[in-house]
Order: C-alpha cells, then structure tokens, then sequence
C-alpha cells in the first residue's frame, strides 16, 4: 500500500545536454493503476527505471509513501518489475523463478513454497512449476514474470511494456488479466506502454509523456474528450484525430467554404499570438467518429475517398479534401453496411459542439 | 579462357568433391599416418629396454615381448630419472591451485568490469587487456627478482623478499602462473559475461539481490561452459609449462612431470627407452580431462565471441 510521487524528478544521460526526463511532476495515489503511455524516446521508460532505482535521479526527487528513495539502491525499495522481455532466470525452474527474491529475503521455506503455489494458482502455472523457462510458451513466460512480482507483495509493481512480446489476441486477453489482477491485488501500479489501447483500457489514469514532458495527466475519459493539447489528442484515439490548421475567419475556421462555427470567446484566444497580419489560424480536431457523412446542403466539407478500412460493424474512410490541394486528408468513420465507394465524393459534417479547438502556436486546448 | 566459372560453383564443386568417399578416404589414411609414431611410442614402451634399442616397434607384431619394466622404473625407480610418481604429484600439485585461482579472480574482476559501474571502466579494462601484449620470458627473470629480493624503491622496502624454500616453492609456481594466465582469463570471461542479457540483472537487482548474490545464483551458472572451456585451456596450458616450472620451481621437492622428463633425457642420454613410458605417463592425465570436457571445449570456443 503506496503512494509514489516524483517531485521534479529529471534523468540527463551523461553526454547528452536534453533530459531524457524533464523536470516530472506526477502523484500515483494508493492503489492506483496509472498508465505512461508516449512516442518511443518519450521518456515514459526512463521514468519507470528511475521509480525502480535502474536510472539516477539527476535532479528532483521521488518519494514512495513519505520516503524519498531517489538514492536507495534497488533493492530497499520493496517493488517488483515486470520486464519487456520477461527477464527470467533461464537457469532456474519457474518455481525458483518465483521464489528467489523471497528466498533472498531469508524467508522460511514453507512461507515460500505457500505463496508460490498461490500465486502459481492465481496465475495458472501450476503445473508449470518444475519446467525451465525455455520450455514454456510467451504467454506462460509473460505470467511466471508477473508471478515473480506478485509472490513479493511489494509496495509498488513496476511494468514496462509487459505485452509488446506476445500476439495480438493473448495480448487482449491478459490486458484484461492484468487489470482485473491489480485491481484484486490493490497494489500501487506504474505501467508503461507505447499502445494508447492498452493505456485507455488498463489505467485508471494515463499520463501522456512527449519528449521527456509529462503533456496530461487524466482518466482516459478526460484525456479523450478533453485533450490538453494538440499531442495528446492526436495520439489518443484510433484512428487518430483529424486535426487540421485552418484560416480562421469571422465566424469560425474556414474548411474551404466551409466554415466550422466558433464562440467569440473561443475567437478571441484562438487570434491572440505572434500570427502574420491577416493570417490568423486556429486548429480544429474532429474524431472519425464525430463526423457523419452528410450532403453539400449539411455544409459538409467535400472528400473525395482515397480508401475504405472495413472492420465488420463499421468503416473508416480516409479521403483528402477537394477544395485543397490534395494534402488535407480525413478520416470518417461510417456505418460498414453502407459506405461510399473509391473515388466517390462525400461530404463530411461535423458534430456541432464535439470539435476540439486548439490554438495553431502554442498548441494549447481553447475551451 | 572459355571455361570460366563462377566462384559459387566453384566453392559447390569443391564441396562435393571434398564428401566423396575417396576423399573421406585420404582423411582416414592421413589421421593413420600421424597417429602412427605415437602409437609406435605405446608400443615401445611396453618392450624390453634392448629390444627397443635394437629393433623397431613394429617387430612387435612378429615377436610380442610384453613387459611393464619401463613404467615400473619411471615411475617407481631410484635415482634421478625414476620417481616420475613423485613428479606426477607435484604437477597436480602445482596445476590445480593453477587452474582454479586465475579462473576465480578472472570471473570477479569480468563480473566487476562488466556489471559495476565505476569510472575508467573501459580504460582499466584495455589496460589489463593490452598487458597480453607482454611475452611472459620479459617477466621471468623480474618476478624471480621480486620473490628473492622484494621490492625496494630508494632503500625503502615495499613489499619485503619472500624466501620461500622447499616445499614452500609451490607458491612461487601458483603466484606466477596465476598472473600469466590472468589478462586472457578476464578478456574471455568478460565478453561471455557482457553478452548475458542487461535486463536479468537488473531484474535481479529489483528481486534485492547485491553484487555478490548477482554474481552467485545469476552470472556463474550461465557461463558455465566459458568456465569449463577456460579451465582446459589453464590446464592444458599449466600441465605443460616447463618454462615457468623451472624458474620458479627448481629442486627435486618440486619439479613437477615436464622438468623431470626433460632430465631424464638430458643427464641419461643412454636409458632414451624410459622416455617412452614417461611420454605417456605424463599424457594421462591431459587426455582424461581433454575426453571428460570436451563438450564444453567444442561449445566454449565458439562461446564469447558470438551471442550465445
């Protein structure tokens, strides 16, 4: 049961002037499940290795509970990583496996011997238990790496990209395990993932991390509907957001002739900034699914469909805008039993009040 | 000019010819000829002193005159030129701390040089390396100043001279090969240890194992077979060495098997048959252990240079 908070915690690696990890601000409450999802190089690993004492703090500090372990060797800060590549001892059985942090800790064998058969059982080794690791599947390999945190009970587990080893539907499936396990086990939770999937359906709230920046910090309702900033919301969602700088004009950004309407306030903020005379931008986010495919008379924004993606219960349609030169590409999701052909010409009409506006400079969300 | 091929096919038809029978043929019929002297050497040393003086071995076949006389004189006899029982001891002797104190410092100081963060790492490892460099003759007569003499610089005495006598020699022996053999060892034990995957260790770190606990249970299992490679090299090597067993262990207590061969032949040039059944007394021993480790040795050489 812990808290961890990085109070500006920095990692500048030597040789490089760029922290890897700037300056990072984050509280993980007790028995929390908090996701750090980014690009690669994003630093959301490097935050993860310092939590578990695998990276120095350059600057800053980060405190499990009250305790400030930003100098504590690894192993006096009672957490358990899972790594990306499982990391087993390919020496031991999958019972030594289990049992050697515990047995490093001098407790009693038949202590031990209990809690690896729970976790064992918990996890469905069971019958795994005398095998080496290179006689097991990914997935059984990726559980005895979660049993051998689960069976030290430690205050925080640490998880870095535990999934990116296994198929797509066993990485579906044990998503859902890890979760209902956490949320069973109740312990303090930090996992890394480069998959904003995995990030929406696992964490109760998801910190984005871009260029060693924390850029949100939410619960994935929040992060989707409200995105802070351009980044954010383009990285969330799939297919991701069309977002598009456009002019904007008296009454709203112009799509072509097509003008998306705005509030003066929302007006104001978005021409407030350093823009050429004349040449005020404003940057507009519509999801492929809060836009319908519509006529010119809906003052829809012409397309022409470049590719249809069907899934089954619905389709996206990528196209790129006919008033423009052809870069302006859209993503629309529709209906999958009736969807435009290629080449067809659609036309996309917003949801009014779901757009996401975001100032063209500084990227920021404009409420 | 007209029958040019190409080198694939070429490489392709010398494959082929080379797995022909006639050619599996010329590989027995050259691995005959030279097993041939040595297995004339066995069968020599099994003959009476003036039969071998007289005849060839392969007389052997037409009249069969076994005996075990040769043996029984090196090994068991009197004088200079027997005992070879005595030195057969004394080389195990010397070989075995030999064989062990370079491996166990070696894996340590690999261990260090390649899972401890500390500065100059990289230089201080170039350095032990480039120390191969150094012919091991340059140091003989250097280290046999040091164990009579200590280390004095400008009359202040560093380390005091060893005086070791008798049996006592052995040390010198120990002392000298561990340090000729010790560059090599943390060369080769390094490159297999720094293959072993980062993120085992580390997890092992977050498990609340120390260095020492790493280096234990984690590292010294999965480099067994660089181990077991290394200790055949030390010990085919240390077996033997006549050079450095001279030098540092002269005297009857302690000369080990090659230095009394080598005086068997030296001072009795005439009783040249005892060499027959000394060849093969002090091969035993290397045989046995080549068989027993030859698994690892196969494994080991490719081990350390390529992921494993």
């Amino acid at each position: 049961m812990a808290t961890v908070t990085y109070k500006g915690a920095s990692r500048i690696y030597p040789g490089t002037k760029k922290p890897a990890v700037d300056k990072l601000d984050l509280e993980i409450t007790d028995g929390e499940f908090l996701v750090l999802v980014g690009p690669s190089g994003c630093g959301k690993s490097t935050s993860l290795r310092m939590l578990a004492g695998l990276e120095e703090v350059d600057e800053g500090s980060i405190f499990i509970n009250d305790t400030d372990v930003s100098n504590l060797p690894p192993k006096s800060r009672d957490i358990a990583m899972v790594f990306q590549n499982y990391a087993l001892y390919p020496h031991m059985t999958v019972f030594d496996n289990m049992a050697f942090a515990l047995k490093l800790r001098r407790t009693p064998k038949n202590v031990i011997r209990e809690k690896v058969a729970e976790a064992a059982k918990l996890l469905d080794l069971e019958d795994y238990l005398d095998r080496k690791p290179k006689a097991l599947s990914g997935g059984q390999r990726q559980r005895v790496a979660m049993g051998r945190a689960i069976v030290r009970q430690p205050q925080v587990f640490l998880m870095d990209e535990p999934l990116s080893n296994l198929d797509a539907k066993l990485r579906v499936q044990t998503r859902s395990q890890i979760a209902s396990l956490q949320k069973r086990l109740g312990v303090t939770t930090v996992y890394v993932t480069h998959d904003q999937v995995e990030a929406m359906t696992m964490g109760h709230r998801v910190a984005v991390m871009k260029d060693g920046l924390l850029q949100q910090v939410d619960t994935p309702r929040t992060l989707y509907d409200k995105p802070s900033n351009v980044f954010v919301a383009g990285f969330m969602g799939s297919p991701a957001m069309n977002i598009k700088t456009v002019p904007l004009g008296e009454d709203g950004a112009k799509f072509g002739d097509v003008i998306v309407p705005l509030s003066r306030e929302r007006r104001e903020i978005a021409a407030a900034g350093d823009f050429d005379k004349g040449k005020t931008e404003v940057t507009i986010g519509i999801r492929p699914e809060d836009c319908k495919l519509g006529t010119e008379a809906d003052g829809g924004i012409a397309v022409e469909v470049d590719l249809v993606e069907e899934l089954g219960s619905d389709a996206y349609v990528y196209g790129h805008a006919v008033y423009s030169d052809g870069t302006e590409r859209f993503v629309i999701r529709c209906d999958g039993r009736n969807m435009p052909r290629l080449g067809d010409v659609v036309h996309l009409v917003p949801e009014v009040g779901r757009e996401h506006v975001f100032h063209a400079i500084t990227g920021d969300r404009i409420e | 000019m007209s029958n040019r091929v190409e080198p694939v096919v070429l490489a392709k038809r010398a494959r082929k010819r080379f797995s022909r029978p006639w050619a599996s043929l010329t590989a027995i019929v050259i691995a005959l000829l030279w097993t041939t002297p040595t297995f004339g050497l066995l069968l020599s040393s099994f003959r009476p002193e003036e039969e071998i003086k007289t005849t060839g071995w392969w007389t052997f076949f037409s009249q069969p005159n076994f005996t075990i006389e040769n043996y029984n004189e090196v090994l068991y006899g009197s004088g200079s030129s027997g005992r070879l029982a005595e030195a057969f001891i004394n080389s195990l002797v010397i070989t075995i701390p030999s064989v062990l104190f370079p491996i166990a410092f070696a894996a340590l100081a690999a261990y260090a040089l390649s899972w401890v963060e500390f500065k100059g790492r990289d230089w201080l490892f170039v350095g032990i390396f480039a120390l191969q460099v150094v012919p091991l003759q340059m140091a003989l007569v250097p280290l046999l100043s040091f164990f009579s003499q200590g280390v004095d610089v400008g009359g202040f005495t560093l380390m005091p001279a060893w005086d070791l006598e008798g049996e006592w020699k052995f040390v010198q022996v120990w002392f000298a090969h561990t340090a000729f053999g010790l560059p090599l060892s943390v060369f080769l034990l390094h490159n297999f240890m720094s293959e072993l995957p980062g993120s085992v260790i580390e997890s092992a770190r977050v498990d609340g194992a120390s260095h020492g606990a790493i280096f234990r249970k984690i590292v010294l299992p999965l480099i067994t077979p660089a181990l077991a490679s290394l200790a055949i090299f030390q010990f085919l090597w240390v077996w033997n060495d006549l050079l450095v067993a001279l030098v540092f262990a002269s005297g009857s207590e302690t000369s080990p098997l090659t230095a009394r061969l080598a005086d068997m032949a030296g001072s009795r040039g005439g009783e040249w048959q005892r060499l027959t059944a000394g060849a093969f007394v002090s091969i035993i021993i290397p045989v046995a252990v080549f068989l027993t480790l030859q698994r690892y040795f196969v494994r080991g050489l490719l081990a350390g240079g390529v992921k494993g």
